[in-house]
């Protein structure tokens, strides 16, 4: 018992590649191949095997430290050879102290105003590759927003807003208890796509705010202030889809 | 092997480019390690050659105009690990398809589902396969691409990527649902 079509269209039908009108053509003929009804259904199992294994890799920490060292921070001057020091060098080295004293002196305080959410942002990215390690993403583990929400009552003394976005594309993947910068706080986990986005929440007595926005380690992340909260989400979605998720979730 | 890599300069982008790498590119690292990590068949050789491609991609990101970052990426991963196992496992690229020597069984979902969801009997099975399937079957099924992106990548045209992912997954199917030894007595039997 074979027939041709296992060979070839068939996949094209099973991964969704085919136009509307081959695609009816083959359902039609699944109506009278036996073949093809139990290779189709062979060649799904092996698929949700394949994807409910684990199998995909991400890359390891340790690579993206390293590419933010050599993509981030390039050499730009080359270090001078100590050998046979001419004088001329000395004067360059004198004015690039002086150089240096002057751009500390006028940027420090530009710097300083950021830091605070530099840090906040490193601790966040570091939390989400954190949450990315097997068995760490969700204490509990549902698209049910009244599950998610009722299972941080107690765990916390606020309540974080809790909704399922399915319809616009991010379903809900559960919830978990974080911490940063040693605050307990809340991290909703959404979907999109292959991708997955932690959206971390706690209370705050600041004002809102707009969204605040940047990456690192290749992973973006938006934060922002509202009602009494703040939110910051982190992922490898593109920016676009990160505002998105801001939008849905500032209604 | 990265080190000629450090050693040269990767002043090549202004501030801009940098930054349209770091929006556009970058966030791929995990698509670039994953597919390297399977081509090379571990984690450690992939974790060089996944850093090379990267730098590779980021000099020759001028040469980028749009479109599919993922995919122009994928592209510079598959050559660098091409590269890579050309000059220091050749024997890996050589294995031939042993298509002819076993002819299509009949495979039932019922023989599959023995397999289970056994991890390490899937990794196993999917490095047993030649690099020309194993790529196509980690693009499509654990990366999620498209024919269309899966042909850019492999530089093939879809019809190929519709073929090669056919006999992939047959041939996975076949080891997942045959013994080693068995295979090899057979192909023994039939040479």
């Amino acid at each position: 018992m074979s027939c041709e079509l296992t060979q070839t269209v068939l996949h094209g039908y099973l991964d969704g590649e085919l136009d509307a009108a081959r695609a009816a053509d083959f359902e039609r003929h699944l109506i009278s191949c036996a073949a093809c009804v139990a290779a189709l259904e062979a060649h799904e199992n092996l698929r949700s095997s394949l994807q409910r294994a684990g199998l995909y890799e991400r890359a390891p920490l340790a690579l993206r430290e390293k590419l933010q060292a050599q993509l981030g921070a390039p050499a730009r001057a080359s270090v001078m050879p100590i050998r046979n020091p001419a004088p001329w060098r000395w004067l360059a080295v004198a004015a690039t102290f002086l150089l240096a004293v002057f751009l500390g002196w006028r940027l420090l305080p530009l710097l300083r105003g950021n830091h605070g959410e530099t840090a906040l942002a490193s601790a966040i990215v570091d939390a989400h590759l954190r949450s990315l390690q097997p068995g760490h993403l969700e204490d509990v583990q549902s698209s049910d927003q009244h599950t998610v929400k009722p299972w941080f009552d107690g765990k916390l003394d606020f309540a974080p807003p809790v909704h399922d976005f399915v319809n616009q594309g991010f379903p809900l993947q559960g919830g978990r208890l974080d911490v940063v910068h040693g605050r307990t706080v809340a991290v909703l986990v959404y979907a999109r796509r292959k991708h997955l986005i932690n959206v971390f929440v706690w209370p705050t007595t600041e004002p809102d705010s707009e969204p605040l926005s940047g990456s690192q380690l290749g992973y973006h992340w938006m934060d922002w202030r509202k009602a009494g909260m703040e939110m910051c989400a982190v992922s490898d979605v593109t920016p676009d889809d990160l505002s998105e998720l801001q939008h849905l979730l500032m209604q | 092997m990265s080190a000629g890599v450090e050693g040269e300069s990767l002043d090549v982008l202004d501030s801009q480019d940098r930054a349209r790498f770091e929006q556009l590119v970058l966030p791929h690292v995990d698509a670039a390690f994953n597919l390297s990590r399977w081509l090379m068949r571990g984690r450690a050789d992939a974790e060089d050659v996944a850093q090379e491609a990267m730098l590779r991609a980021f000099r020759f990101f001028r040469g980028f105009h749009g479109g599919d970052a993922r995919a122009w990426l994928l592209q510079i991963v598959r050559n660098t690990c091409y590269t890579w196992l050309e000059k220091n496992r050749s024997v890996d690229l050589t294995t031939e398809f042993d298509e002819e020597l076993h002819p299509q069984t009949s495979v039932t979902p019922e023989t599959l589902a023995i397999a289970g969801d056994n991890r390490e009997r899937l990794t196993r099975a999917l490095e047993e396969l030649p690099p020309r399937f194993r790529e196509v079957l980690v693009l499509r099924e654990l990366e999620g691409c498209s024919y269309k992106e899966i042909a850019a990548i492999t530089s093939a045209p879809i019809g190929t990527v519709m073929s090669a992912l056919a006999r992939a997954r047959q041939r996975l199917q076949r080891v997942l649902t045959q013994p080693a030894a068995q295979r090899k007595q057979e192909a023994g039997r039939e040479l």
